[in-house]
């Protein structure tokens, strides 16, 4: 099966390193074959992940967000995915009322060892983003004031950030 | 009693005829002790053996047609003395999940299979739903002092996937209900063992042989009784007792009974109630201990 | 910015699903790709040779690898652009083997999904700036968690090199599973005979410190700079004062106990030494059976101890000890074969384990060296082994060989040709895996000198009757049933990690496999190393394994620790995370989330308070960039504009695609 029912949809995975993305790896060298939708963006760690990359990603034309990091006690850094339990609980919560469908971002916990589990854990993942379809383009004015509202100035991404270089 | 269950009830084949008494007393016990029995309407043979043997689908459909029966009755939920009876009725509703079979099967049916009924046998009702607790707060003529064996046969726990209930290896559930009777219940390894099953008619000497092996076992572990879930197990250990007697140069005369029988019995039913006359290995001796104590 | 991309083949791995010069191809339209190629091994020499020609040539300022994973390679191309003048890390990959072709079948959605992930690193790429690294000091000392033969081993190599050596073992004497072992295999020399000699050496060693009956309560800290704190278990016998004379085991009234050591063939005394050759050689008062300490009566052992050594008053006491380094050698534990209703679920008394009869077949044993059975005592004749009990069975939940079975069920079946002259042994068994060295022909001397009966199938049944066990079982080469009436029958119960593995791996920040046992970082090319710098693993803590097996491992994991601190200093990575002062508005939230206590509040230049980073203890996990609601505070090469600039690439050609 490389895609779920012929057109590919648009799904981004934030993974942790240490975890999650040797899991991806796992399934790799025990050719577990899975969807081609996905594509990952290696994290050092779930409590990287700001939920505004989510977002950003499910406005600017993702059909679903997967993240996946160390099981709750097995964070390399001791407690980052219990930083982003809390904070991707209340994104998912929060999706609906920008009018995203829920379904659409998912979490999850995935150890490095656990390749036939990543297996799943995308399968599953890409024909839930297939059954829900193609994301409608969101109104992108509602969208530029949620990421606001959410009190993200540091969202705005086409200009590299000025936190860098001064 | 304030909290009734309620179940659909498949009585299967067999407990229409050579185990009439299984029946009987399956329902008895059932009445008194608040579990509400509503015969499936019209049912149909499960199948048994010969028919997943020859068609898988056809057996399915057999199985399908019953659980829909009951899905119409408006239960939930149906039970079967019968652990060949569960057996099919559970693989059918397992395999139905796949959807290519499930059409298979339909185009066997009127009606397109829904599912949505559970089938359990008889003794997981008593053991999990009942309890031994409860079965024991009404016992009238307590079992004290009759050491009684509980036989299990092949198919009461396994397959472990289809049945999911009790150890597929060392059950307890019947040990529990024997225990809660007042009886004495022994360690025995060949709680699960083979009798030799349906290979009676075309391989009598294999059934003679196995059957022999645990009624064996069951005299060296110092039965009393012996306590079966199984129609076709009592009919291989108590029907063919003279055969494996003769076949063994052995003279094991220990009843055989329905485990309903001797919960029945203790519950304070009259023998002739749990169709205890239709034994063939005399169990008098056994039913004049329980009125002596 | 110029930025060259290297699409590696991989061989056929690659290459077979993706179509790598399409994917190179695509690239050249990239931002600041100014060179694009595919070759066929990029991590070989002439493939390394490529990407440092083509630095030069194209005046790269970054590259991109599309290859395997980043887990796999990332340091060998971070070396290569360092030799080709780079700075090391202005290198991505873009995982195009583990997560493309190996796990999709469709050529075309592999090589699009490759050209997107290319995109991404190139992307992140554009944002990356040349870091540098800072040094700083280790601590040479290494802590060593286990005193089996794999920890002695590490500890010893650790010792011998120079290093200082914590050795924390959780029992009252160090020796582990070997100590408990009669004979070993192929050699059948005694057990004790070998190991012991080398308990004394590490136990006399300037250099090591041992901590017998003690446990690692936490780990803190990051590679060369640990601090572990440990847990000096109450024993109720000032090791100072004891002698080992062992009077008080004597003298002790409590003879119920259940014999840890002897794994409750027989039993011993609440105060107790486990064995005669025990290092320390020191009494340990169990307080669930002293009465003493469990009533308040008694006190026999404090009144004949003729140095007064014990203290019924004595509490478990906190230890902390710094080290740059720690080996995990926490060994494994045994299968409960109570699982297998079948053999009678743990209650037929004449069913025992291996390790039970190992303790049976040692003259130092409960039994004198004697084998008896459990039930009557008597001896057997007729002895069954039965392999596989907990091993290769996915319906127990243990899918896994147990590695050494196969090997000490000859040794057990030769040994009992040598107790009991006139006995038959007889060994169920899957296959027989006797691969190393001299192994194949010790199981064949049990078969054909000790004339033991292999049977090759699985064992369904085991039940009494007539005061034997009946065995039932599958000769699978016959095609028949047997059923082999025993004495005793002997369980080869599976390996396993032990109780605490999971906890400690918790502690050592290490992952565990999906069996439990530590996980490696490489399962080829780093196997004794975890994902966290600084924490080697040793013998079956990481898989089930043999002696010779684990003593190597141990001297292996010894060898990385010192070499590791060979050098007085060590390189931080520079991915740590950085203040911008300008943007912090001094709110401390990073502060309070920092796992590390990296982040310490400060004075800026304008009089107002900052946050800043001690890049030392800072380990990159990026936490405090998500809190900080200024972006001030940004993980160098996982920024918030360079991840978002990889989500960008993806969406913009996404939304310009479907615009088409």
């Amino acid at each position: 099966m490389s895609d779920v029912g012929g057109k590919e949809l648009r799904i981004i995975g934030f993974l942790c390193n240490w975890c999650s993305y040797g899991g991806a790896d796992a399934a790799g060298v025990g050719r577990f074959s899975q969807p081609t939708d996905l594509r990952i963006i290696r994290m050092p760690c779930t409590g990287r992940v700001d939920p505004l990359f989510v977002l950003k990603a499910l406005v600017s034309g993702a059909d679903g967000v997967l993240v996946s990091g160390c099981h709750p006690r097995d964070c390399h850094y001791s407690e980052g995915n219990y930083y982003a339990r809390r904070r991707l609980e209340v994104l998912k919560r929060l999706l609906p009322m920008l009018g995203i469908h829920e379904d659409r971002f998912h979490y999850t916990w995935v150890s490095a060892s656990e390749g036939a589990r990543w297996q799943q854990v995308v399968t599953r993942f890409t024909e839930r983003i297939h059954e829900l379809g193609p994301m409608d383009s969101l109104d992108p004015e509602l969208a530029v004031c949620a990421i606001r509202e959410l009190g993200g100035e540091n969202g705005q991404a086409d200009q590299p950030a000025p936190a860098s270089g001064e | 009693m304030s909290d009734r269950i309620s179940y659909a009830y498949y009585p299967g084949c067999s407990q229409t005829g050579s185990a009439i008494d299984y029946d009987m007393s399956t329902r008895e016990v059932m009445r008194d002790l608040g579990v509400e029995l509503n015969e499936v309407p019209d049912w149909t043979c499960c199948g048994s053996s010969p028919a997943h043997a020859i068609d898988g689908a056809l057996s399915a459909a057999l199985s399908a047609r019953n659980l829909e029966q009951a899905r119409t009755m408006g239960a939930g939920r149906l039970t079967t003395p019968c652990p060949s009876c569960l057996a099919n009725l559970r693989t059918a509703a397992r395999k139905l999940r796949a959807p290519l079979f499930k059409e298979r099967v339909d185009r066997l049916l009127d009606e397109p299979y829904q599912g949505g009924v559970t089938a359990k046998s008889t003794l997981e009702v008593l053991f999990a739903e009942v309890g031994p607790e409860k079965v024991a707060a009404r016992v009238i003529l307590p079992l004290t002092g009759l050491k009684i064996v509980p036989y299990y046969g092949c198919l009461t726990t396994r397959l472990k996937e289809v049945m999911q209930f009790d150890s597929e290896e060392n059950p307890v559930s019947m040990d529990a209900l024997l225990r809660a009777c007042g009886a004495e219940v022994p360690d025995f390894s060949f709680k699960t063992e083979c009798c030799g099953a349906s290979l009676a008619i075309p391989k009598k000497d294999a059934v003679v042989a196995l059957s022999g092996k645990i009624m064996e076992m069951a005299r060296l572990a110092g039965a009393d009784a012996v306590a079966v879930a199984c129609p076709l197990c009592q009919m291989n250990l108590d029907l063919r007792r003279g055969q494996i007697n003769r076949a063994m140069g052995t003279r094991n005369d220990i009843p055989v009974f329905y485990f309903t029988q001797l919960i029945g019995l203790a519950l304070g039913f009259a023998p002739d109630k749990l169709g205890v006359g239709k034994l063939c290995v005399n169990p008098k001796r056994v039913l004049d201990r329980i009125v002596r104590s | 910015m110029r930025i060259g991309v290297f699409v590696c083949h991989c061989g056929s791995n690659i290459a077979a699903r993706v179509n790598c010069a399409e994917v190179a191809k695509a690239a050249l339209n990239f931002p600041d790709v100014v060179f694009a190629t595919d070759e066929v091994y990029m991590c070989s020499e002439p493939g390394q040779e490529s990407i440092r020609k083509a630095i030069v040539e194209h005046r790269l300022d970054g590259v991109v690898v599309a290859s395997c994973s980043p887990r796999m390679h990332e340091v060998t191309f971070r070396r290569t652009v360092e030799r080709a003048g780079l700075n090391r890390y202005m290198v991505e990959m873009a995982n195009i083997r583990e997560h493309v072709s190996w796990i999709g079948h469709d050529k075309d959605s592999n090589t699009r999904k490759a050209i997107d992930l290319v995109r991404i690193a190139a992307a992140k790429l554009r944002r990356d700036k040349p870091l540098t690294f800072k040094t700083f000091e280790v601590v040479k000392k290494v802590l060593v968690v286990g005193g089996g033969v794999a920890g002695i081993q590490a500890a010893l190599d650790c010792a011998d090199a120079g290093l200082d050596v914590v050795l924390v073992e959780r029992k009252s004497t160090i020796g582990g599973r070997m100590a408990q072992l009669d004979k070993t295999f192929p050699t059948v020399d005694c057990s004790t005979c070998v190991l012991g000699p080398k308990m004394v050496d590490a136990a006399q060693h300037t250099r090591i410190s041992l901590m017998a009956y003690s446990e690692i309560e936490d780990v803190s800290g990051y590679v060369g700079n640990f601090t572990a704190r440990i847990k000096r278990k109450a024993s109720y016998v000032d090791f100072s004062k004891c002698t080992g004379c062992g009077l008080c085991t004597e003298k002790c009234p409590s003879k119920k106990t259940f014999d840890d050591f002897n794994e409750g063939v027989g039993t011993t005394t609440a105060i107790n030494i486990p064995f005669p050759q025990a290092i320390p050689k020191k009494a340990v008062i169990n307080p669930a059976t002293c009465l003493k300490l469990t009533k308040g009566k008694c006190g026999a052992c404090a009144k004949v101890c003729p140095t007064g050594a014990i203290n019924f008053d004595m509490r478990e006491e906190i230890v902390e000890e710094r080290v740059g380094a720690v080996i995990a050698a926490t060994g494994y534990d045994l299968f409960d074969h109570s699982k297998y209703e079948e053999y009678g679920g743990g209650k037929l008394p004449d069913v025992i384990t291996s390790i039970q009869y190992e303790r049976m077949l040692s003259a130092s044993g409960p039994t004198g060296g004697h084998v008896k059975r459990p039930s009557d005592g008597k001896e057997p004749k007729t002895v069954v082994f039965v392999s596989c009990v907990g091993s290769r069975d996915p319906a127990k939940g243990r899918p896994y060989c147990s590695n050494f079975c196969c090997m000490y069920i000859a040794k057990q079946s030769i040994l009992t040709k040598d107790h009991i002259p006139d006995s038959q042994s007889y060994v169920f068994y899957i296959d027989i895996r006797a691969p190393q060295k001299g192994y194949e022909e010790f199981t064949r001397r049990a078969q054909e000198e000790y004339g033991t009966r292999y049977i090759r199938g699985r064992v369904s049944k085991i039940y009494p009757e007539g005061g034997k066990l009946i065995v039932r079982g599958a000769d699978t080469l016959l095609g028949t049933q047997v059923e082999v009436q025993a004495d005793l029958v002997v369980l080869a119960v599976g390996v396993e990690p032990t109780p605490g593995a999971g906890k400690l791996a918790e502690k050592l920040r290490i992952s565990t496999d999906q069996n439990g046992f530590f996980m490696e970082s490489h399962p080829k090319l780093r196997p004794v190393e975890t994902n966290t710098a600084g924490v080697f693993l040793a013998g079956a803590c990481q898989g089930p394994k043999d002696i010779p097996a684990s003593v190597a491992q141990g001297s292996a994991a010894a060898g990385k620790a010192i070499s590791l601190l060979a050098r007085e200093r060590l390189e931080a990575d520079p991915q740590v995370s950085h203040v911008n002062p300008k943007r912090c508005v001094g709110c401390m939230k990073c502060v309070r989330v920092c796992p590390f206590k990296a982040i310490k509040e400060t004075t800026g230049r304008d009089g107002l308070p900052k946050a800043e980073v001690i890049e030392a203890m800072c380990q990159g996990c990026g936490i405090c960039s998500v809190v900080c609601p200024q972006g001030a505070v940004q993980l160098e090469h996982f920024k918030d504009d360079q991840i978002l600039a990889e989500v960008e690439a993806l969406c913009r050609t996404w939304v310009a695609k479907s615009c088409e």
